[in-house]
């Protein structure tokens, strides 16, 4: 949109990548004086909200210097060798795929920020919790913009001590078996996924994405590539997370601190499918087309399964974790990205990115809402909040309960928002999926989805019903605050982009489409 | 000898080339120069012995760089018909092993200067320790046999001894006598399978070795058989793989802290140098025999190590040096994966486990120069002492949360991370899959105690208050060595991180 030189886009990505790192270096550091503030912690979430907002600045001006009208070459490239021996080399650069990603990230990490210095969660001193959280933003900005597999490898371990940490310290009840769980789950997957990594590079020779995209798995034998689809693929799906590797999820959202939730449901997740779109589809594509039935077949067993936990967690009686229950959500929501990457159609691949997004939006949004409703009342337990009737938050905290209405609606896929159109692409593409699929077998993949929103629908419905609505409050009772300054601030951005990407998708799809058809043509069109 | 006597016309008196056999052989010297001077300097200036030694080992080191070019070798036999065969050679593998011994050995020394100060007869831990390491730096070099059995027995002997240098401590002197008997025991196993072969070959050095063991006549065959398994157990038992670890545990408990550093390090780079220039130097036509046992011991090593250190009780006494010698088993584990590999892939795969012996040797270190300094508050050493070091010594604690990540090798130690993915490339591109299976579950456990241990430094520490008796101040002194050589390791481990490359270039050039 605006014309920035080439190096001056380099140094921007660069310094995007690098800049939250050297910030969380800093947060360590006493504060310089004049920047002392009124005490030391509050001097260091200030510094916080500073980083992470210069970092999205820096992310929104790269967007605007990236050349819209070729959003399938890679852009703002930096290529510098740096461990011969392993051949691995610092290559950076973004594309239409990357940019949304980084953007998102950017975003929701300053947002996280800047909740965190108004309300910063119980737990020890907020030093180490900036540090994290910069740790773990460079982390994932740095999975999106890496262009080599050990890096990116690199890049998606980084993620993990920041998190392990801001579960166990800052979170809630039984933080400590969450965060191991979500520590070890998530390693062995990227264990076994660093094996796959290796075998691609020992084969083909090289570990540059860009360069084994472009052969297009050409260099690497079917049985190679099935092996390294496999491997990659377990990795990769314990991040998403697909069924039936999902199970660390729930309790790591349980038990973590509302921003630790909305950075791992917004962030964390895609690097999951992020990995599947950038590596596994167009490295090993062969190995991909004989997966790809099972990863549907896992996938709407996962849009099922997250839909019935959430139907049972949103029952009266059952005692359901609010929390608990949009990270089922979240389970069911991955499954319709997993649905689309796996029909290998431009079609699907770009609702699955599509979905992504959305779903960073919407689910990010969900955790803040539901974080600041426990917060007031101090549980998040659906039975206890809606009591008899129902919390009636329309009453109590009238704007408080009409966002969390307009987030339900969101995420349950409310055409003219977010929601609607990465999942609706996602089934479009089961519909008439790549040549070699089984027909038959993706309709019914994509009518059991379908059925799937309808589940949806029906248990998104019954949480407002029992935490907006209900009957009238006995005289007394405490008044609860409704949405305050810095949450209004927090939440805007993602209420606005909602609606943005709604009802303009072509801004998201524009700059995705021509990438994942390079993506998928193997570099030739 | 024949061969000498059949040329003795040419000449019997050999040019040796002095600076190439510098490094061990200063070593040596200081050795005995700081024995004979312990009789002579008085009590108060001891501690000038230790700052010799540091000294001596540094100017060691200092000898390392004119060799740099490694294209040096003495003591070469001087018939025509067997040129090039020479029992000592400076090439690059012998100088990064040698720096690494040598480095090791002056890192245990910043460890021990205040611990012989306090507890340990001054002079003749210096010796002791000088003359292992001389013996350890001698053995990389060594191209025969008879050198090598030699250069393993110069390094091992003095350990002993250091092992048991705790007077009145009974479980030193325990610990020193299971480490004796079951070392001497291999030793005499290793000696065997030496006869054995030169019976088959008739030759002691190593290339000759290669050559002669590929057309052994047909009835010494089971002889040259034996001959080769029976002397990988020897090197085996320094490496402390499966099922020659026994020992490893009670000996590190029961020794001076330094010298458990020093063996888990210095004592491991012998055994995998010795493996190495046995199975790859000496016996690459039996590839098929010591590859799959190699292959079958790393995973057995690894595994039981592992599982080892992750049923360490916390609240046990001495509970840290425990874990951290279970963890060195299955360290070693991974330091065999690439020497297996060498016997199925024509690639040279050496680099990969010289590679990952330096990363580990460098926060190995660091973490027993942690536990050292953690050790002079906290004699009983428990793993539940670290709760909350974050809190008293931050930079200590982080120092050790960034070695223990290394070892891990999860980011921040990118260069811990680096180390197993060569190794893990070597297994793969061997194509021992099940092998590199087989680590990835072993790093996936090892990953949760360290980050277990780790976590434990970043906690709260509540019940220390509680503990802590009113009225006594706990000494809150931190010894410059001990601070130096952590100072030292750390900044090697940042450096490391930042340019991987420094140490994973052996992994992509050949050595030899």
């Amino acid at each position: 949109m605006i014309d920035i030189s080439e190096s001056v886009m380099q140094f921007l990505l660069a310094s995007i990548v690098a800049g939250p790192l050297l910030g969380a270096a800093a947060a360590l550091l006493p504060a310089p004086p004049g920047l002392k503030g009124k005490s030391p912690d509050q001097a260091v979430l200030r510094h916080g909200v500073t980083v992470t907002g210069v970092i999205l600045l820096a992310a929104v001006v790269l967007a605007l210097g990236f050349d819209h009208d070729q959003p399938s070459r890679m852009q703002a490239t930096t290529d510098i060798s740096w461990i011969p021996a392993l051949d691995v080399r610092i290559h950076l650069g973004v594309d239409g795929i990357s940019l949304p990603l980084l953007v998102l990230t950017a975003l929701l990490s300053f947002l996280c920020a800047l909740y965190s210095y108004f309300k910063m969660p119980s737990g020890p001193s907020p030093k180490g919790f900036v540090a994290l959280l910069l740790v773990l933003e460079s982390g994932t900005l740095a999975t999106f913009a890496v262009l080599d597999l050990v890096l990116f490898f690199l890049a998606f371990e980084m993620v993990l001590i920041p998190m392990y940490f801001l579960i166990a310290r800052w979170g809630g009840e039984g933080k400590q078996a969450a965060a191991w769980k979500f520590i070890l789950y998530t390693l062995l997957g990227s264990v076994v996924m660093l094996l796959g990594l290796l075998l691609i590079g020992v084969k083909a020779g090289t570990f540059d994405m860009v360069a084994l995209a472009a052969d297009n798995g050409r260099g690497l034998t079917t049985s190679v590539q099935v092996i390294a689809v496999l491997a990659i693929g377990v990795g990769l799906a314990v991040k998403t997370p697909m069924w039936p590797l999902h199970s660390w999820l729930p309790d790591a959202h349980t038990a973590a601190p509302t921003v630790g939730s909305v950075l791992l449901a917004g962030v964390l997740l895609k690097m999951g499918t992020y990995g599947f779109v950038r590596i596994v589809l167009p490295i090993a594509p062969d190995g991909m087309r004989i997966f790809a039935p099972y990863l549907a077949a896992f996938a709407v067993a996962g849009i099922i399964y997250g839909s019935l936990a959430c139907l049972a967690l949103a029952r009266p009686g059952n005692k359901g974790d609010l929390k608990r229950l949009i990270a089922y959500s979240s389970v069911g929501h991955m499954g319709f990205v997993l649905l689309g990457i796996a029909t290998m159609t431009p079609t699907g691949v770009n609702g699955a990115l599509f979905a992504n997004v959305a779903h960073g939006l919407v689910t990010g949004l969900l955790f803040f809402l539901v974080g600041a409703v426990k917060d007031r009342y101090g549980t998040a337990d659906l039975d206890t909040l809606a009591g008899a009737t129902g919390a009636a938050l329309y009453g109590r905290a009238p704007r408080l309960g009409a966002l969390l209405a307009f987030a339900a609606v969101a995420s349950l896929g409310l055409p003219g928002l977010a929601g609607f159109w990465g999942e609706m692409l996602a089934l479009f593409g089961a519909f008439e999926p790549a040549e070699g699929l089984s027909r038959p077998a993706f309709l019914t993949f994509m009518a059991i989805g379908a059925f799937g929103t309808l589940l949806t629908a029906a248990y998104l419905l019954l949480v407002v019903r029992r935490v907006c609505m209900g009957g009238p409050r006995p005289a007394g009772e405490t008044p609860i605050a409704d949405v305050q300054g810095y949450e209004f601030a927090a939440w805007t951005p993602l209420v606005a982009l909602t609606v943005l990407a709604g009802l303009w998708p072509a801004v998201l799809l524009g700059l995705t489409d021509p990438a994942v058809q390079k993506l998928l043509a193997g570099g030739i069109r | 000898m024949t061969p000498v006597t059949a040329f003795a016309s040419e000449s019997l008196v050999q040019s040796v080339d002095w600076l190439t056999i510098a490094p061990p052989t200063l070593t040596a010297v200081v050795a005995l120069v700081v024995l004979v001077a312990d009789l002579f300097v008085p009590e108060e200036r001891k501690r000038l012995l230790g700052w010799t030694a540091i000294a001596g080992l540094v100017a060691a080191l200092a000898l390392l760089v004119p060799l740099r070019a490694g294209d040096r070798s003495t003591f070469c036999l001087t018939a025509d018909t067997r040129a090039g065969a020479c029992s000592y050679t400076a090439d690059h593998f012998t100088l990064v092993i040698q720096l690494l011994v040598l480095g090791g050995a002056l890192l245990t020394a910043l460890l021990s200067v205040t611990e012989t100060r306090e507890r340990l007869p001054a002079g003749e831990y210096w010796f002791l320790l000088l003359s292992s390491a001389a013996g350890a730096a001698l053995l990389p070099a060594s191209r025969d046999l008879a050198t090598l059995v030699v250069a393993l027995e110069v390094a091992s002997l003095p350990a002993f001894a250091l092992v048991g240098l705790k007077r009145g401590d009974r479980m030193s002197g325990e610990a020193a006598l299971k480490f004796f008997l079951s070392s001497v025991t291999a030793t005499a196993v290793t000696l065997l399978g030496v006869s054995f072969v030169y019976a088959a070959t008739g030759t002691l050095h190593l290339t000759e070795l290669a050559q002669s063991l590929d057309d052994v006549p047909g009835r010494l065959q089971t002889l040259a058989e034996a001959g080769v398994a029976l002397t990988l157990v020897g090197f085996a038992f320094k490496t402390a793989a499966v099922p020659f670890h026994f020992w490893v545990p009670d000996t590190y408990v029961g020794a001076p802290l330094p010298v458990a550093a020093y063996l888990s390090v210095v004592g491991k780079a012998v055994g995998f140098t010795g493996l190495i220039l046995v199975t790859v130097v000496a016996f690459p036509s039996y590839a098929d025999v010591w590859g799959p046992a190699l292959a079958a011991l790393a995973a057995l090593t690894m595994t039981v190590g592992n599982v080892a250190a992750l049923r360490q009780v916390s609240t046990r006494a001495w509970s840290a040096v425990r874990l951290l010698a279970w963890s060195s088993v299955a360290q070693a584990g991974y330091l065999l994966v690439p020497i297996a590999a060498a016997a199925y892939s024509s690639d040279d795969q050496i680099g990969a486990t010289v590679a990952y012996a330096l990363m580990y040797a460098v926060v190995n270190l660091g973490a027993f120069a942690v536990v050292a300094l953690v050790a002079r508050r906290h004699p009983e050493n428990r793993i539940a002492d670290y709760r909350g070091l974050y809190a008293t010594s931050p930079a200590v604690a982080l120092a050790l949360a960034f070695f223990l990540l290394n070892l891990a090798g999860l980011p921040p130690g990118i260069i811990g991370l680096f180390a197993k993915v060569t190794v893990f490339s070597a297994a793969v591109d061997a194509g021992l899959g099940w092998l590199a299976v087989i680590m990835g579950v072993n790093v996936v456990i090892g990953l949760y105690y360290y980050l277990r241990w780790t976590a434990l430094l970043f906690r709260t520490p509540e019940d220390a208050v509680r503990n802590a008796p009113a009225g006594t101040p706990v000494p809150h002194t931190v010894p410059a060595p001990i601070t130096l050589a952590i100072v030292l390791t750390a900044a090697a481990g940042v450096v490391l991180s930042g340019y991987p490359q420094i140490a994973l270039r052996f992994a992509a050039n050949s050595l030899f």
